[in-house]
């Protein structure tokens, strides 16, 4: 299993053709408390960039983005009564959906942990 | 539909900027928003910095949620300093000319007004919109007025232009403004041990909502009102620039106090029912449609003479077209700005302010709709991105108000 990251602020665990999705510890902080969170329905497909979730905290609600192309499996139904879990384990238990990536889903755009921390250190 | 939701992007950016110590280069390619005095201050005790208002501010220190929930049970002290402070007067003892030419511009009946005491307003156009909602207490050598922040210069250049020559308009533009609101602000405020400066002046802690008096603390003078825009009992206080830093200090560091951002304290005040200019209020609304006609004094609404009065007096007798109501949603998805309310499939209305209501557990919201879907217990639905959320109209605040009024039952 391999860990990507997006300049949109999202993370993907790949394994195979399947993977799991959520924002980083990074944008969870800078959003605040986490108070709802809208998930995209098992069998969506998406392409890759597509508004596909959205969190809601106290002051906004901010899109989260498709990292790559592929069909929806699962939605994290934990979150539905506990939508905090995004800001303690934004990176863990916290996840959002899960996919499987579509043929030829491009991963070459994602970044891996180095250049995501170097990323956000420019910001 | 995901159209309008701000993006992940955005977010972490300002956040990023805002939270690095303060340097002197950004500020240099940022020559519009301006620092105030305890900017510092608040960087040191770990708060969020962003632009409100062309300044910078503390959206919030440890998080939006804790921090309202402490000013709700203990004190939260919130600098709002952004605010604009305004003093009109007269040369001497005789502000009869100054009552005159504020009451030409404000449907409230200062006549009445006592010295010492506070009343909530509203400055009109015209046509009875609204200019902005202000505070104003009469002191003996003069009117003390706080108009919001966004709006101070238009309000400024609003009265030169029509209060009479002989009126003399100050900006105290070297004083900061403090709230200390939440249950134990007057424990923590009177700890401080503030005198008073005018003759019979109380202690602060025996003010009643809406009265104000002048202390001294440290050499010090402090301006201080028992009034606020949480819902709490709780203080306004205006702080001398040379003084706020060591006042807010002392504050802080009484064990009931924390420092708490604007992001918590709009949370309080959309709880409290209490709107927001800018957003619940603009000059597209009036007295009348955004629910606020206890400003029009009995002896104004019979005699008008206001700016916009002609307006206002008519939509009160004709009723409001639109209203601004509270909406209660069922779920955990907030409806914000924007958003538009429905009765089955027609629209009736547009959301002004919501979110989720700390201390409630659910979203909460204000919006303007028709006045034939205002009765409590009406059953409307918000458009959220295409989902149609449920709501009910429901009486305002959201969140009961704890005002301290002496010699009520408690």
């Amino acid at each position: 299993m391999t860990r990507y990251f997006t300049k949109e602020h999202e993370w993907i665990d790949v394994d195979g053709n399947d993977a799991t999705v959520g924002i980083t510890d990074f944008a969870q902080n800078s959003l605040g408390d986490i108070t709802f969170v809208e998930l995209p329905e098992s069998g969506r497909a998406v392409t890759a960039g597509e508004a596909v979730a959205v969190v809601e905290s106290v002051k906004a609600a901010s899109d989260v983005y498709a990292p790559v192309a592929g069909t929806i499996t699962e939605g994290n139904t934990a979150l539905d009564g506990e939508p905090e879990l995004v800001n303690t384990a934004a990176e863990t238990d916290g996840w959002l959906f899960k996919l499987t990536l579509a043929d030829g889903a491009d991963l070459s755009d994602l970044m891996d942990e180095a250049a995501y921390k170097a990323y956000i250190a420019e910001l | 539909m995901t159209e309008g939701a701000p993006d992940l992007v955005r977010i972490c950016r300002e956040a990023r900027i805002v939270s690095e110590t303060h340097d002197e280069s950004a500020e240099d390619a940022l020559p519009a928003v301006l620092t105030l005095p305890l900017d510092a201050w608040h960087r040191e005790h770990g708060a969020r910095m962003v632009e409100f208002a062309g300044y910078m501010m503390p959206v919030q220190y440890e998080g939006i949620i804790a921090e309202h929930l402490w000013t709700r049970e203990n004190a939260g002290l919130f600098d709002v300093s952004h605010m604009g402070q305004l003093v009109v007067s007269v040369e001497g003892d005789d502000q009869s000319a100054v009552e005159a030419a504020l009451e030409a511009l404000l449907p409230a009946d200062l006549s009445i007004l006592k010295v010492g005491r506070i009343r909530y307003s509203l400055l009109l156009d015209e046509h009875g919109g609204i200019l902005d909602d202000l505070m104003v207490t009469r002191w003996k050598n003069g009117f003390f007025v706080v108009v919001n922040g966004a709006t101070k210069w238009d309000d400024i250049a609003h009265l030169r232009e029509n209060l009479p020559d002989d009126i003399t308009l100050t900006h105290r533009d070297e004083h900061g403004l403090l709230a200390l609101q939440g249950p134990k602000a007057a424990k923590a405020l009177s700890s401080l041990g503030l005198t008073p400066v005018l003759d019979g002046g109380e202690p602060v802690e025996e003010l009643s909502f809406m009265q104000a008096g002048i202390y001294s603390w440290n050499g010090i003078e402090l301006g201080v009102s028992r009034s606020g825009y949480s819902g709490e009992d709780g203080y306004e206080i205006s702080v001398p620039y040379e003084g706020i830093v060591d006042f807010a200090t002392a504050l802080a560091a009484h064990e009931d106090v924390k420092p708490i951002g604007l992001g918590a304290r709009d949370s309080l005040r959309l709880e409290a029912g209490l709107p927001l200019y800018g957003h619940d209020l603009s000059p597209e609304t009036d007295p009348v449609s955004a629910n606020l006609t206890f400003a029009l004094s009995k002896r104004r609404r019979e005699q008008g003479g206001f700016m916009g009065s002609d307006h206002v007096l008519q939509a009160l007798a004709d009723g409001p077209a639109t209203l601004r109501i509270g909406l209660k949603l069922d779920g955990r998805q907030a409806a914000r700005e924007g958003a538009e309310v429905y009765a089955g499939d027609v629209k009736v209305g547009t959301v002004c302010s919501g979110g989720f209501a700390p201390s409630l557990g659910h979203p909460i919201a204000m919006a303007y709709v028709d006045a034939a879907h205002t009765a409590d217990g009406t059953a409307l639905f918000i458009d959220v991105r295409g989902k149609k959320l449920p709501a009910t109209v429901v009486s305002m605040p959201f969140h009961p108000t704890r005002y301290y009024r002496k010699g009520a039952p408690k």
